[in-house]
């Protein structure tokens, strides 16, 4: 049996120095270790981690999302990856070759990417790449988006609750990990696969989700 | 303050207040945390006769981008009242008085919020006041501690503010709107609870160095009463969140 894991907020005591380590989101003071923000106490190892429950998509190197073009100049684009901050695709980081001036060949104001977090440095200058494979220009479909820290239900344990929402709706979905989902398909499946989405945004954290999803994917059929 | 006192107000009598409180008593409080859908984070506070709206937007990229700082967040608290909020109807807009407000508001945030974490963005906070009735600083910021925690920033404490003050020479905790008006002296105080670090202090009136001693010390017990209001407001919203069901 899982126990239900603990709410901690900011100034919290959430573990004794001298049995933990702190970890994500807490800080040590005098023996003790607090949190810094409002999530689940989750305990990995020796060290003790604060699984945020709300806030902004952190970007983090390595991460696979889905950006929108805000800006083109003769050399880079400028990307909306739905973070506090902007990121940067430069030429010699995309898959075709690009004549200095035709930028705007290529990729368009308002075109939808996937592409992979190569870089952020210490005052968080963020640089992408699409030179990895599987990553392309999204074409057609529609894009929704919904709140960064509930990616990780969305997908499942290994994917389990993603590869469901596909089988039953025989959508092509893709999850970035900043929170925005392409979806395409036939109307009917984009329609129930945004529902299941979004249910399990309102109902994440919560026991059973799986099981729920998956009437409610067989029910309206 | 700075009001003269009607000969039939009585202020102080029997050790009881105005409204009938004893002088270290708070009024009756209330904390709801997450009310509005579009903010990234919200607060709506209930003090005596006070409501109050705090909603916080971001960590997001501020502009324009001269104001951008590229070791820190930037905290920009806005502080508004309106215009039905007071007896007389409050001319909109920002004011001598909001404009303070918001700059001692903002200040007190930034020292608990990890601003370091997010380098070259902005934290909006707006505090509304719907309904005014002495004491909006220290419930707006109090609002907005708990509206900052909701939105999930990473904090090392949860601000908590409370006015301690002076009427008929004697110093009680959380003045009422005629307490204020007709009273010797207000002063709010606004913490981190963690470690009784001083975020805010201002002071309207006179005190003898002993009587402000006194009040620093009721107020602060004022906050650390608010503060666990506060923590219960945002337990009580995520607990209702992993319960669906």
């Amino acid at each position: 049996m899982e126990e239900q894991p603990k709410i901690a907020i900011p100034s919290m005591v959430v573990g004794d120095a001298k049995r933990f380590r702190p970890g994500r989101g807490t800080f040590e003071k005098g023996g003790k270790i607090y949190s810094t923000r409002l999530g689940l106490i989750n305990k990995q190892a020796n060290f003790i981690n604060i699984v945020p429950l709300s806030g902004v998509y952190d970007p983090i190197p390595g991460d696979t999302i889905i950006g929108i073009i805000e800006d083109i100049s003769p050399t880079n684009w400028l990307v909306n990856i739905n973070a506090p901050y902007p990121a940067v695709l430069h030429v010699n980081e995309v898959p075709w070759h690009v004549e200095l001036g035709e930028t705007s060949k290529y990729l368009k104001y308002a075109d939808a990417i996937l592409a992979k977090i190569l870089l952020v440095d210490e005052t968080k200058k963020i640089i992408l790449t699409m030179k990895e494979r599987g990553l392309h220009k999204l074409n057609g479909g529609q894009i929704i988006e919904i709140q960064p820290i509930k990616v990780p239900r969305v997908i499942g344990k290994k994917g389990t609750m993603i590869s469901m929402i596909k089988k039953y709706t025989g959508c092509r979905i893709i999850v970035g990990q900043n929170g925005r989902i392409w979806i395409d398909g036939n109307t009917d499946g984009v329609e129930k696969a945004t529902r299941a989405i979004r249910k399990i945004e309102a109902e994440a954290h919560t026991k059973g989700l799986t099981i729920r999803i998956e009437k409610l994917l067989k029910n309206r059929r | 303050m700075g009001m003269k006192k009607p000969e039939d107000v009585i202020l102080f009598k029997n050790n009881k207040r105005i409204d009938g409180r004893k002088p270290d008593e708070l009024r009756p409080i209330k904390i709801e945390a997450g009310v509005l859908y579009r903010a990234d984070g919200s607060a709506y506070v209930e003090w005596g006769g006070n409501k109050i709206l705090a909603a916080v937007y971001g960590p997001r990229e501020a502009l324009p981008k001269h104001i951008q700082d590229p070791r820190k967040a930037i905290v920009n608290a806005r502080y508004n009242m309106a215009a039905f909020s007071v007896e007389d109807r409050k001319r909109p807009g920002p004011d001598r008085r909001s404009i303070e407000i918001s700059k001692v508001i903002s200040e007190a945030l930034e020292r608990v919020i990890l601003t370091e974490q997010f380098p070259r963005a902005s934290i909006d906070v707006n505090i509304e006041v719907l309904d005014a009735d002495a004491g909006t600083r220290c419930a707006g910021l109090t609002a907005a501690g708990v509206a900052l925690a909701d939105a999930g920033i990473p904090m090392r404490d949860i601000p908590v503010a409370c006015a301690a003050g002076k009427v008929e020479g004697k110093v009680i905790l959380d003045l009422c709107k005629e307490e204020d008006n007709y009273g010797d002296a207000d002063m709010p105080v606004a913490i981190a609870p963690l470690t009784d670090e001083i975020l805010l202090l201002q002071m309207d009136g006179h005190l003898t160095y002993e009587e402000f001693e006194k009040a620093l010390d009721l107020a602060i017990k004022g906050c650390h009463i608010v503060s666990e209001l506060q923590k219960k407001a945002l337990l009580k919203k995520y607990e209702r969140v992993l319960e669906v069901e």
